[in-house]
């Protein structure tokens, strides 16, 4: 059990990520509502960021910003920033959610128009007929 | 600015006349912080896509606090269609320039041979252009997507 | 100009045609078909440039912005990318003569906007074949998702709702891909997938590697909809509008299958994925097995032409999905045989449907009475197309299944041998079906006169290359496979 709970701790991280994860993919196979899908989706990947992002971590380190003149004549103490790829990498995954958002509630927008609701049930039950 | 005074005056969208002045005053300057960020993307902390975003959001903070119709009065649909295709093309009609000069694609120091500016200076400018046209582009594609779902496809006087 | 960028012309032709085709056909839609078709045309010369380039001197690297990898973003050009990519602009070639025909009468008004997302959709495909970044495919997978979520929802109807359905199941697909590629790079720190592939023996018994493999398979599949994650194709593909299934369906799946023997032997080795754990590729194996048996069976159940082609491609893939994961020689070669060949023959058939469409408004079974007396030339090539995916031996899909079924058995995978066998079968069915329903069947009360209702002939001219290209490449599969594929299968095979 004492090792469980160290394991736990230690690796919090991506214990919350792992938690994160599986909220938004039950929300994405399990609810009927297409607002609650996306916003599934989006708890997704947000699970996904928070997992690159904890991966650039170093105990004391600073903003990967750095003085031009300095680093040319002293070059860089690399344990003395954080891992700047994977902040920038998630960067550009976020530009990608942002655009699928985007384009899944201007689809959701043309299905609200068709049928007047967001509820999959009553859509579907509205295509039955 | 005449033309919001002239709204203003009309008290056509008389909502809050606090959020109406402060969006008034607030929005050249989050223009300008956002053109900072775009030009400043190069070699500090910012970039194309955040300042893209900040100039994104000043239009739309002028659809919320006054209403849409305003909004594209100052910058039409179409304008904003041309702008957003721009930035793209900037975008990659300078990696193809780069191709085209001899060297690799976005490799800017090949653009020496277009203006005699130094390889290093032009890997510095190249990544600027750049920027600007990614500013462009999500500026274009941030304000047309809030417009869309603002109005629900509409685009009139949106929410 | 140099010749070192001659595979980046190729992708940025369609790029850089594609804000043209929005800012210029704002103005006029005249602009709209010499652009798409032209940019395509440029890219397939020089796609087939680069193909001959690669042949006589051999893959190369190539660096954007000459940042030097493992740190910039490296493309791969070896035989198998530059193959892809001919397939790809050749096939978007074919395709946009007849989209351009289709997208007229279906969604007038809207053409910049459709073909816009079209070229991206081609530019994205090309960034996929030719990237050797595992983080920048994501990227791009995603680029060409997107704009296919686009184009799909311009369909009518129902569209929107396969899109929302397809946008649901290919983000948790690329998710999925995302989360292989983070436990990769927590394991590697690196992106790049030759330093990838050096690093990872080091560390290959871990759990972490194992899991990376397994959530960008996954991820993939969703992508290629292999079998029971195959929900959202066929609504997708059938609701969108006919130009989209036309680029769609023959590329995208495949596109994803080469992607995943990119990564499997590219970045994993092969002693990996085959050797240290051998039952994992038998149940692959199995699990492509009864992907074709299943995909094959809900194919008969469909009513409706362009439905039952979906169905026939989830198949296809279980076809290539299998090949792969057969782990012989002529597995793989069938495989990437097969990915060109079926590229082509979804093509083929997806032509022929549009033109119907376009003449009749659907492609449902009871419109089809008497169909081969009112357009005798679209049926002609719909009939190679049905016999090439049946397996009838002068056109192409006959010698992929052949290396398929030799590599199955030669595996000793009986199950996958008698699902090829049986699914060709079920093909063979579906087919006679249709072309007994428009050959023999009387027309309808509403069609007095049988005279000729051929499409326009600039739905026709592809179409019929299409078909004369399948019976071509048929004929010419050995000397294909010799000077092609066995260079373009990955080292130690």
């Amino acid at each position: 059990m004492e090792q469980l709970l160290a394991l736990i701790i230690a690796k919090y991280n991506y214990w919350l990520y792992v938690i994160l994860m599986m909220i938004g993919f039950y929300a994405m196979i399990g609810k009927r509502n297409l607002v609650k899908k996306l916003i599934g989706m989006n708890i997704f990947q947000t699970a996904i960021i928070l997992l690159f992002v904890s991966a650039g971590v170093k105990h004391g380190a600073k903003i990967p910003i750095l003085d031009k003149y300095a680093v040319l004549k002293d070059g860089v103490d690399v344990a003395s920033v954080v891992n700047p790829l994977p902040h920038v990498l998630m960067l550009t995954a976020i530009v990608v959610s942002v655009s699928v958002t985007g384009v899944a509630l201007a689809i959701m927008l043309r299905i609200y128009r068709e049928y007047g609701t967001l509820e999959e049930d009553e859509i579907l039950e509205k295509l039955g007929k | 600015m005449k033309l919001l005074q002239e709204r203003t005056a009309k008290q056509t969208l008389g909502e809050s006349l606090i959020i109406q002045t402060a969006v008034r005053l607030m929005v050249p300057f989050i223009q300008l912080f956002g053109l900072y960020v775009i030009v400043h993307g190069h070699y500090s902390p910012g970039g194309g896509f955040q300042g893209g975003v900040i100039l994104g959001a000043s239009f739309v903070a002028l659809a919320l606090a006054f209403d849409q119709q305003l909004c594209m009065r100052l910058m039409s649909e179409r304008v904003n269609g041309v702008l957003g295709n721009l930035g793209a093309l900037i975008f990659t009609g300078t990696a193809l320039l780069c191709a085209l000069f001899g060297g690799l694609f976005l490799d800017y120091s090949a653009l020496d041979a277009l203006i005699p500016l130094g390889p290093i200076e032009w890997r510095s400018f190249g990544i600027f252009i750049v920027e600007v046209g990614v500013g462009l582009a999500v500026m274009s594609i941030m304000v047309s997507l809030f417009w869309d779902l603002g109005s629900n496809g509409g685009m009139d006087e949106g929410l | 100009m140099s010749t070192s960028n001659l595979h980046m012309y190729v992708l940025a032709a369609p790029l850089l045609t594609a804000f043209f085709v929005n800012l210029l056909g704002r103005i006029s839609r005249a602009w709209i078909a010499p652009l798409t078709l032209g940019s395509l045309g440029f890219a397939s010369l020089t796609a087939i440039c680069v193909l001959g380039k690669v042949l006589r001197h051999g893959s190369f690297s190539y660096t954007v912005g000459n940042w030097s990898p493992p740190y910039g973003i490296e493309l791969l050009v070896d035989p198998l990318s530059a193959l892809m990519l001919v397939v790809i602009s050749v096939i978007a070639l074919f395709a946009s003569f007849s989209a351009i025909q289709s997208v007229n009468q279906e969604l007038p008004g809207q053409e910049h906007l459709f073909f816009t997302l079209y070229l991206i959709l081609i530019a994205g495909l090309m960034g996929l074949v030719l990237t050797a970044d595992a983080f920048n495919l994501y990227v791009l997978l995603e680029i060409t998702s997107i704009t296919t979520y686009g184009l799909i929802a311009m369909g009518k109807g129902r569209a929107p709702l396969a899109s929302f359905n397809y946008i649901i199941m290919g983000s948790i697909g690329a998710c999925f891909y995302l989360l292989g590629v983070g436990y990769l790079y927590l394991m590697t720190g690196t992106l790049n997938m030759a330093d990838i592939s050096g690093i990872l023996p080091a560390v290959e018994g871990t759990a972490a590697v194992a899991t990376a493999l397994a959530f960008i398979l996954v991820g993939l599949w969703v992508k290629m909809a292999f079998f029971p994650l195959h929900g959202w194709l066929p609504n997708a593909y059938s609701l969108a509008p006919t130009g989209a299934g036309l680029l769609a369906a023959p590329l995208m799946t495949k596109v994803s299958i080469y992607l995943m023997v990119r990564v499997m032997f590219w970045v994993f080795s092969d002693d990996f994925l085959f050797l240290q754990h051998p039952q994992v590729s038998t149940l692959i194996v199995w699990a492509a097995a009864i992907a074709i048996v299943c995909a094959s069976c809900m194919a008969l159940a469909q009513r409706d032409l362009k439905r039952m082609l979906t169905y026939i491609i989830v198949a296809e893939v279980g076809y290539m999905v299998g090949g792969v994961w057969l782990a012989n020689t002529t597995g793989l070669t069938g495989a990437v045989l097969h990915i060109v060949n079926d590229a082509l023959m979804t093509l083929c058939l997806f032509l022929a449907v549009a033109a119907i469409v376009y003449k009749l408004g659907s492609g449902e079974f009871d419109k089809l009475q008497g169909i081969y007396r009112k357009m005798p030339v679209t049926m002609a090539a719909f009939t190679v197309g049905a016999f090439s995916m049946i397996g009838i031996p002068p056109t192409a899909g006959f010698f992929s299944k052949w290396y398929l079924i030799q590599g199955g058995i030669e595996a000793g995978h009986w199950q996958y041998v008698i699902a090829l066998l049986f699914s060709s079968l079920v093909n063979a069915v579906l087919f006679f079906r249709i072309i007994e329903i428009g050959y023999f069947f009387k027309d309808g009360e509403h069609h007095g006169h049988e005279k000729c209702e051929e499409a326009p002939l600039l739905m026709q001219a592809p179409l019929l290359l299409s078909a004369v290209a399948l019976i071509v490449i048929g004929l010419g599969s050995g000397p294909l496979v010799e000077s092609v594929i066995k260079l373009a299968l990955p080292a130690g095979f």
